[in-house]
């Protein structure tokens, strides 16, 4: 396969399809609605499942009822429409179905705007529907990568039996790249033995529900997800490192914030400044162990998020407060540039660190001069 | 090294496709690129842009503060990207629709009557392949037969018949050459 000129949405929409996506349930938004709009054509096409729902909340109950057939699901949405679905992911979380959600995050809160954000990270790295359920989210910073995780994402689900998020934000969802597709899979043909397919040949009927009113019951669900998430955080840790091996200093970011923070770490590195870039590719669970480990090797962290500071909190978690760390945020759907993180470089390197106080509180205290 | 190029006009003028024909090149020739447009509640008539970077590594930010080329459809944006772009960088500017000069003096411009040049070649849309001719012949980033070949497979069905025109259309651009060069 040669490479092709590809936009975000369209890229993961296509990625999906190739990954072997029997139905699609969504409703359009900006800045996703290409990804819904390129499988209404694409998934007749194939004679697959499309449905333009009336609402979210219609679509995320739609991909649950799918869910419960073992066949490979997927919506997509932005900000707003998915905190519109949050009650039937919990439900979903609950009867431990594998769906894949794609979320390409704009600013907000509330209605927002169509601008690039990552304001969403909390409600999915940190919950957002009610009850003990955690998620998986990876975070494409390139189409490529975009290509590669949905592709991932449905064996993943699968694997774990979990909510699998591909968080991407306007920026990711509108650019176009080039970008290799991977070939075309064939539809799954064996289903789990948890799948509710018609009892089959007479075999005993299965049961999917969320709904357990003996409370020792539930307990033992709760525990069995949180085994599988535990397996999670050992084995799905991934992350990209560039100019690391002799940094002082890390910038920590994913997404776009990770992607746009490159150019200011080669800027910086052009100075003479050994800074170096981390980047998260699974945003959760959270890669602690690396932070914690190159934290140890460092004289300073800069997190860079379009937010005000949700990653932060994990990366405060992970270094144990021994690392002094700094935060960069822009809030309310936009993106930073380049030089405005190379700046925050330079404050770093300058110094004065350190490891009391929180970098929140720092960095609102430097904005809110200049506003 | 990367080279950062904004392309600006009204919606319709074909800001977008032009920044994509310049991608497309940069792909064909091996080059990482990005397109990267303005999006939301657009509208044919309003303003339009698209920011393209081509590099030979790995390609960071897909947004610029200050481009090394800014291809200015129309007077708001030759208003909006005259302070941005990098000293010793261009400007490709639309004369048909600017009636003003430009102010500074550590930039190169190049003024191309694209309106009246589209018209003669035949079709009045092919204004954004004059601009794109008049910006490689300036900046040669790409070379000009690697755009006629991406015109060539990208330029859509429906927009097939139009190839010729759109070919010459780069042509005409092309011949606008600025007195310095770009540095």
């Amino acid at each position: 396969m040669s490479r092709q000129l590809l936009k975000g949405n369209e890229a993961i929409a296509e990625a999906a399809v190739r990954a072997g996506l029997q139905a699609y349930f969504g409703y359009p938004i900006t800045p996703q609605t290409e990804l819904l709009e390129y499988l209404s054509l694409r998934m007749p096409e194939l004679g697959r499942g499309f449905v333009q729902a009336e609402s979210e909340l219609a679509a995320i109950n739609m991909v649950y009822g799918a869910a419960c057939t073992g066949a490979r699901v997927m919506t997509s949405s932005s900000s707003p429409g998915i905190s519109l679905m949050m009650e039937g992911l919990s439900y979903i979380a609950g009867t431990e179905l594998p769906v894949v959600m794609v979320d390409v995050m704009r600013g907000g809160p509330g209605l927002g705007n169509l601008g690039p954000s990552q304001g969403d990270y909390n409600q999915i790295v940190h919950g957002g529907g009610h009850g003990d359920y955690h998620c998986l989210a990876l975070a494409p910073s390139n189409v490529q990568e975009a290509i590669d995780m949905t592709a991932e994402a449905f064996d993943l689900a699968e694997q774990y039996r979990m909510i699998t998020w591909i968080v991407i934000d306007g920026l990711i969802g509108q650019i176009m790249e080039p970008a290799e597709l991977p070939p075309m899979q064939p539809l799954k043909t064996s289903y789990p033995d948890w799948a509710t397919r018609g009892a089959e040949g007479g075999r005993k009927a299965r049961l999917l529900k969320s709904f357990y009113v003996d409370t020792l019951e539930e307990e033992a669900v709760n525990i069995r997800m949180l085994k599988r998430w535990q397996e999670a955080r050992e084995h799905l840790v991934r992350y990209r490192a560039y100019y690391m091996e002799d940094a002082q200093f890390a910038v920590i970011g994913f997404g776009s914030a990770g992607r746009i923070a490159l150019s200011a770490v080669r800027a910086a590195r052009a100075e003479g400044i050994k800074v170096g870039l981390l980047r998260p590719l699974v945003i959760s669970p959270f890669p602690e162990a690396v932070v914690r480990e190159v934290a140890d090797r460092l004289e300073g962290i800069l997190v860079v998020e379009m937010n005000a500071g949700m990653m932060l909190d994990d990366v405060l978690l992970a270094t144990e407060k021994k690392t002094p760390v700094e935060f960069y945020g822009r809030v309310g759907g936009n993106a930073p540039l380049p030089d405005e993180i190379l700046e925050e470089i330079h404050r770093l390197a300058k110094g004065p660190l350190t490891t009391s106080g929180h970098p929140r509180d720092r960095w609102f205290n430097r904005i809110s001069k200049n506003n | 090294m990367q080279t950062e190029f904004v392309f600006s006009g009204f919606g319709g003028q074909g800001v977008m496709f032009a920044g994509q024909l310049l991608s497309y090149a940069a792909m064909d020739d091996g080059l990482h690129v990005t397109w990267f447009p303005s999006y939301g509640p657009e509208m044919r008539g309003g303003t339009a842009n698209c920011v393209v970077i081509i590099s030979d590594e790995e390609i960071g930010s897909p947004m610029v503060r200050n481009p090394k080329a800014a291809v200015v459809f129309n007077l708001p944006s030759l208003d909006k990207y005259e302070p941005l772009v990098q000293p010793g960088g261009l400007m490709v500017i639309n004369a048909s629709m600017v009636n003003r000069e430009v102010g500074r003096d550590d930039i190169t411009c190049v003024r191309v009557p694209a309106n009246e040049i589209a018209e003669k070649v035949g079709d009045k849309r092919m204004v954004n392949m004059v601009m794109l001719g008049a910006l490689i012949a300036n900046l040669p980033i790409v070379p000009l037969s690697s755009l006629e070949k991406a015109l060539r497979e990208h330029l859509p069905q429906r927009h097939q018949r139009l190839l010729p025109a759109n070919l010459l259309a780069l042509k005409e651009g092309s011949v606008y050459l600025a007195e310095k060069a770009v540095k």
